[in-house]
């Protein structure tokens, strides 16, 4: 007995293709971060464009009560000021014995009024304080309180320019990240000076780290020295991780 | 609907291959939002040189009150393969829900649930499930014929791994996401937190793992070349 289908097996995979060729399509009409050539990396750019096409605006990452926060490990790089430690840098040496004041934070690229920012100048932003989780990709997470100037705002005061996409972040660890614009004017992503309402502790990014609480631990770049906003996606190789890490 | 099964078989190997390199990484699991290597773990797998690795720094006190949140630094090379694992992992994770979805649609507008899946009501009942549990059990599995003529026990079987812990499978792990659960913050109340998604998603793999391992026994007791055949053709 033969049945007529309403869906063949034919047609099935005609759908999905077009489906999955119509995700991509919508990312194709502004040019994507690359995949370096990575067929690895593809899924990621499948996601970074079903994220950004499928979810709704800037909601805004879940925050917690001040009995919430938990204890934090500190990863990565934990003291650039360390002589013989993994990202050790010489001026961050400098800088830290000085308690930071001679610290600046250059913002450049293309915006209007390039500046270097000290910290006593970035305080004067409106402050945003926010208790959040802390998602790291090794698997673990915590919960933090964490106090900065949003970065939109230090952005519009440098005077980003319309035709800009991506913000570039440069560490004294020599570590670099990128985040497209939505990240950047999400409320939530600032540029961290306090934590758990105290100064940000050396082990922790002092004196400044960006905070973008809708991806993974890797993107919130510690021990900040300068933010670049560019038209392209900078691409500095394959870091062995991936772009975007929403997921 | 046939290469569908293999794309979902390729897609959870895949996937189970990375998710353990990404569990390697990490082996403790955790109830609640919040799990890391100085907060007490539910129980930690002997995976991987991380397992109990204790290289970390004294911890220095957040707050000066007794039995306050600490922070100490890593000083131990961990193993970490996720560069490539995570990559990888969501990669085959797209097959997975593409296929799926696919699969969903036609299953449901070909007659193929209704028809092949769903027990009838005159076939459910306690009396023939246990009967059909206990051949299993014993090894009395029938020689299949051709087509999808299931029995009560695989029918359940098969319902619970597609309408259940595969959906369950996709749901804890976006729940791990940060910019989904900020779009659909009832994720995280759903599975009680990040890291019990993470933890009820490790369990749904097991079973998961226990399922095609059972079901791989029951395709060669029941013929394993016109199974094959089958799976493969329809045929």
């Amino acid at each position: 007995m033969k049945k007529k289908k309403l869906i063949t097996r034919r047609n099935a995979i005609i759908t999905g293709v077009s489906t999955i060729g119509g995700l991509l399509l919508t990312g194709c009409s502004k040019k994507l971060p690359p995949t370096y050539g990575n067929i690895l990396r593809m899924g990621d750019v499948l996601t970074y464009t079903a994220q950004r096409t499928l979810l709704p605006g800037q909601s805004l990452a879940r925050e917690y009560q001040l009995s919430d926060i938990s204890s934090f490990p500190a990863t990565g790089t934990t003291n650039p000021a360390a002589p013989g430690q993994p990202g050790y840098s010489q001026t961050y040496g400098q800088l830290h014995s000085g308690a930071f004041s001679d610290w600046r934070l250059s913002v450049e690229g293309r915006v209007a009024r390039p500046k270097k920012y000290s910290l006593a100048e970035l305080q004067q932003f409106p402050a945003r304080t926010q208790i959040t989780r802390h998602t790291c990709e090794e698997g673990w997470t915590a919960i933090g309180q964490w106090t900065g100037a949003p970065l939109g705002l230090v952005l519009q005061n440098a005077g980003i320019l319309p035709s800009a996409r991506f913000v570039n972040f440069y560490a004294y660890d020599d570590y670099m990240e990128s985040i497209d614009l939505f990240d950047a004017f999400h409320p939530q992503t600032i540029l961290a000076y306090g934590m758990n309402g105290s100064g940000l502790p050396i082990s922790h990014g002092a004196p400044l780290r960006l905070r973008v609480e809708t991806q993974i631990g890797y993107k919130s770049v510690k021990y900040l020295q300068r933010i670049v906003v560019t038209d392209e996606f900078v691409n500095t190789g394959d870091s062995g991780w991936s772009w975007y890490v929403g997921i | 609907m046939k290469c569908s099964h293999w794309i979902v078989t390729a897609s959870f190997l895949a996937l189970s291959v990375t998710g353990v390199v990404i569990l390697m990484a990490h082996p403790r699991l955790y109830w609640g939002e919040v799990g890391n290597d100085l907060t007490p773990a539910l129980f930690e797998l002997p995976i991987s040189r991380n397992y109990h690795h204790g290289g970390w720094e004294q911890s220095t006190p957040f707050f000066q009150r007794a039995g306050s949140p600490v922070t100490a630094s890593r000083t131990y090379d961990i193993f970490n393969q996720n560069g490539w694992g995570r990559s990888l992992h969501f990669l085959a994770a797209w097959f997975l829900v593409g296929t799926g979805l696919v699969y969903l649609l036609a299953g449901l507008f070909s007659g193929h649930f209704r028809n092949h899946l769903l027990p009838e009501a005159r076939e459910f009942s306690r009396r023939l499930f246990w009967r059909d549990l206990v051949n299993h059990v014993r090894m009395r599995i029938p020689k299949a014929g051709k087509g999808p003529q299931y029995g009560l026990l695989q029918k359940c079987t098969y319902l619970v791994v597609i309408f259940f812990l595969l959906p369950l499978m996709v749901l804890t792990g976006m729940t791990m996401s940060p910019a989904i659960t900020a779009a659909y913050p009832f994720l995280l109340k759903m599975f009680f937190g990040a890291q019990s998604a993470r933890t009820i998603h490790f369990f749904a793999f097991v079973a998961l793992l226990l399922f095609l391992l059972v079901h791989v026994v029951m395709v060669i007791r029941s013929g394993f070349k016109n199974q094959m055949r089958f799976m493969t053709w329809g045929k």
